[in-house]
């Protein structure tokens, strides 16, 4: 069925006559429940946002127009059907709701959570044209996919009978799930390799459990192994199993989602103090070593006076980190003004309820340390906005001679990753760009080594996670073309 | 889980295990080492891969208990698991025919030189190993290397064993005896900073090998970065080996020491129990 045929449906047409526009539209929007600020700056493991109940979902699925040209959806990376669902939710049929949003997405809870929507989807909604604020389409898509994990009535989906082909994903991140749990379905024989010790790639050691609950990942991988993805930890493919081996050992294809794990530093004076590192490695000790807690081994510096520099979703976790860890004064160091900020909204609206400073238009140009090499003070250069550059940003400018010195013991840098030039570098005839992401055919995802499909961060740069989960599963399905195409 | 096959006690403080790791034996070279984690709260810790049988499938480590995580893994025995493994990581040791090479160990260094006289050896080098220690308990793995090189030269700083002296002395004392045409050291940094001093002054090229601290060791934190030649590198991916005159030993030093305290109370805790 097209959009329209399924909009023309009967009970789509009488959800539809059964209010208003004008009444829809004038329904406020629903406000997300969440722990209180104070609160929450001082729990490191509970999520701040408690999720809608199934009355808020069911009003703000109201305000939903179900428009017959649903610009949302161009919005949305994936193109996921999103009246539909929404309709569903309307009506209280939640797990099918469910079902519609998982025709799309493979990780729709996870997306619920961490999608910048306010770009997305609901940048396009039809409310923000009459000056209402757009429906709360990712509070509604976390709400129908909790539901249906919480019913216990998560549905394996159907796996196609065994073709016995052999095919890899390297990397376990949401580009290499989407890509296991596609191939799964058409019934290839899926494993998945991952270099560290735990399955999820950033989902896992970057972004906090108060902001995406570890237990949310861990569901969506126990389904793929319902399914018969086998995954394989502890394997770097590239030292512990070359491409070369793969292929050795019968597997017909490999898909590369390994990431953009490289953090970047910023090559100024006192960067190698200690107390100033990567958030890659702040983030990983935190939430992949859990290195807070009494029991775990792992060290991390718990700084009371910590700067984090850069304005990214990665900035706004490290911060809120160091804020839960008990820092007096966690501050987010960024060069340019606020709206520039590349950080969902929600989280810099989190971030500053939680008491964290904002040192906009401000950029370090040294760290200064004490005889121990420890890092005490940074220096800030004052920064303000000049024209407008290619990207239409207004590029920041230093003020000549203004500058700050701002005590710290600790310092976090955040100013963007490269991707892991491990896979780039161990095969030959890979096309790799000048930034080292791999070079793919955009439809298809695959190569210029036709064995190899890739997508995600690896593809893209640090991109988001709804667009690698939308390259997993676009490979896929190429990947599928292409093997039954040879046959 | 790698099982443990084997455990042996090369000293009180010093034990070396055979582990099931087909895949690593595999592809390991010399200079190579993995990361592994003892229980699901352990740390990643960095072990050089010490030597590897393909046949039986196994990788060998040689560990000295230092602080927690060390400690932890020393205890376990022969039938036990350890829960994570990975490897083989960082770059393999450039090994040719150099011709005379000094391999200038001390303390945690010792264990991680084994492999690299091992194959400077079988390349055909002359290989004299200086072990360096406080005192004449803390020389270990003496054995082992008389067996891999062509001499062994033993300091200690108290004079308990061998020659009275720092590892320094041993060093100095070849190169003014005969050519070396390569120096090779491992161990701490305050080590391996004055060998390197010492080999600059004498223009012997040396390799240090860099034992810095690490978590993920593939290149995603850069809690191993050190300053070489003024540009900062990951130990873990762009090492462990670096022209050691080119190395700020002292940012290393400091490095290092980062974690020290937090560490202390661990071990602190650690030992109570
Ligand atoms: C702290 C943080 C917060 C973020 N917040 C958001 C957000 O709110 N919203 C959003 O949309 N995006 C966010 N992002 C970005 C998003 O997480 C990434 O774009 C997304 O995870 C990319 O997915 P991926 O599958 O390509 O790679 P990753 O998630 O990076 O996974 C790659 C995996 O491959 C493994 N790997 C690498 N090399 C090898 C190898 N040689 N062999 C085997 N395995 C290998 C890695 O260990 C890793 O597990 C955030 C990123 C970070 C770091
Ligand atoms: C590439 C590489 C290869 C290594 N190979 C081996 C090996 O084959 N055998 C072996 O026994 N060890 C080796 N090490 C060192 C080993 O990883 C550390 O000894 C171990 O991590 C200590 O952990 P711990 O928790 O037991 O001690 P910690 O509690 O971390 O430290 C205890 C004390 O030891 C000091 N210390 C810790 N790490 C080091 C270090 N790297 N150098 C000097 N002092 C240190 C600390 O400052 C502290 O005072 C290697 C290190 C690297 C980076
Ligand atoms: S996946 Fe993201 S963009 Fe698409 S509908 Fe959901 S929240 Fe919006
Ligand atoms: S140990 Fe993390 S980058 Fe080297």
């Amino acid at each position: 069925m097209t959009i329209i045929e399924e909009r023309a449906e009967q009970w789509r047409a009488d959800l539809r006559g059964s209010m208003k526009a004008k009444e829809r539209t004038d329904i406020p929007r629903v406000h997300m429940p969440e722990l209180d600020a104070e609160y929450r700056s001082h729990s490191r493991l509970e999520e701040v946002n408690l999720g809608l109940t199934a009355e808020m979902a069911m009003l703000e699925a109201k305000r939903c127009l179900d428009c017959a040209n649903p610009t949302c959806m161009e919005g949305c990376p994936v193109g996921i059907y999103i009246p539909k669902f929404v309709k569903h939710i309307e009506k209280g049929e939640f797990l099918e709701a469910a079902k519609t949003l998982k025709e799309t997405s493979a990780l729709p809870a996870v997306c619920g959570r961490v999608c910048p929507q306010e770009k997305q989807c609901e940048e396009r909604c039809i409310h923000l044209k009459m000056k209402k604020e757009s429906v709360a389409i990712g509070h509604l898509e976390r709400f129908a996919a909790d539901y249906e994990r919480e019913s216990g009535n998560i549905s394996v989906p159907e796996v196609a009978t065994a073709n016995n082909i052999k095919i890899a994903a390297v990397g376990s991140g949401p580009a290499g799930l989407a890509f296991a749990g596609d191939m799964a379905k058409l019934g290839y024989e899926v494993v998945v390799f991952e270099a560290l010790h735990e399955i999820g790639g950033v989902l896992k050691y970057g972004i906090p459990e108060f902001r995406l609950p570890n237990e949310i990942v861990d569901v969506e991988i126990q389904n793929l192994q319902a399914m018969g993805v086998h995954f394989v930890t502890n394997c770097v493919v590239g030292k512990t199993i070359s491409i070369q081996d793969l292929e050795d050992d019968g597997y017909k294809g490999i898909f590369v989602a390994s990431g953009a794990g490289l953090p970047r530093f910023m090559n100024i004076k006192g960067e190698n103090l200690v107390g100033v590192m990567s958030s890659n490695e702040y983030l990983t000790r935190v939430n992949l070593m859990d290195a807070a807690s009494e029991d775990s081994d792992t060290p991390v510096f718990k700084g009371k006076k910590v700067a984090i520099i850069g304005g990214g979703n990665t900035a706004m976790d490290s911060v809120r980190t160091a804020r839960r860890l008990g820092a007096d004064r966690a501050m987010i160091v960024y060069r340019r003004s606020e709206s520039e900020m590349p950080a969902r909204l929600e989280e810099v609206k989190h971030a500053k309820e939680e008491g964290i400073e904002f040192w906009t238009l401000h950029n370090p140009i040294e760290y200064i340390g004490n005889e121990q090499g420890r890092v005490t003070h940074m220096l800030l250069q004052v920064m303000t906005l000049g024209e407008p550059d290619e990207s239409g940003r207004r590029s920041p400018i230093e003020i000549p001679g203004k500058t700050e010195l701002v005590e710290v013991d600790e310092v976090v840098v955040s100013v963007g990753v490269s991707p892991n030039p491990l896979i780039p570098q161990s095969v030959q005839g890979l096309e790799v760009t000048k930034w080292g992401t791999v070079v793919v055919n955009n439809d298809t995802m695959q190569s210029a080594v036709p064995i190899i499909f890739a997508g995600g961060d690896i593809v893209r740069g640090g991109a988001t996670v709804i667009l690698a989960m939308g390259d997993g599963r676009k490979a896929a399905k190429a990947m599928d073309e292409w093997i039954n195409s040879k046959k | 889980m790698n099982k443990i096959l084997s455990k042996e006690y090369f000293s009180a403080n010093v034990v070396k295990f055979e582990v099931e790791a087909p895949l690593i034996a595999k592809a390991r070279k010399a200079g190579h080492f993995v990361i592994l984690k003892v229980g699901a709260k352990g740390e990643r810790i960095p072990l050089t891969i010490a030597d590897a049988d393909l046949q039986k499938g196994t990788i060998t480590l040689v560990i000295q208990k230092m602080g927690v995580s060390s400690s932890k893994l020393c205890a376990l025995e022969a039938g036990d698991y350890i829960t994570d493994m990975v490897g083989p990581l960082g770059r393999a040791t450039h090994i040719e025919n150099f011709g005379t090479v000094i391999c200038a160990c001390g303390g945690v260094g010792t264990a991680p030189m084994m492999p690299i006289v091992a194959a400077l050896k079988q390349a055909g080098n002359r290989v004299i190993t200086v072990l360096a220690a406080r005192n004449k308990d803390l020389i270990i793995l003496e054995e082992q290397m008389r067996n891999l090189s062509d001499e062994v030269i033993v300091m200690t700083d108290d004079g308990s064993y061998g020659t009275q002296g720092l590892v320094t002395n041993g060093v100095e004392s070849v190169i003014n005896r005969e050519k070396v045409d390569l120096c090779v050291t491992i161990g701490p940094a305050i080590m391996m900073k004055f060998v390197s001093i010492l080999t600059k002054k004498y223009e012997v090229p040396t390799l240090a090998s860099l034992n810095t601290i690490m978590v993920d060791g593939t290149g995603m934190c850069g809690a191993c970065r050190v300053s070489v030649g003024g540009k900062t590198k990951f130990v873990c991916v762009d090492g462990p080996e670096f022209d050691a005159h080119q190395v700020d030993f002292d940012e290393m030093l400091m490095r290092l020491g980062g974690y020290r305290d937090i560490e202390r109370e661990e071990m602190a805790e650690y030992s109570k129990r």
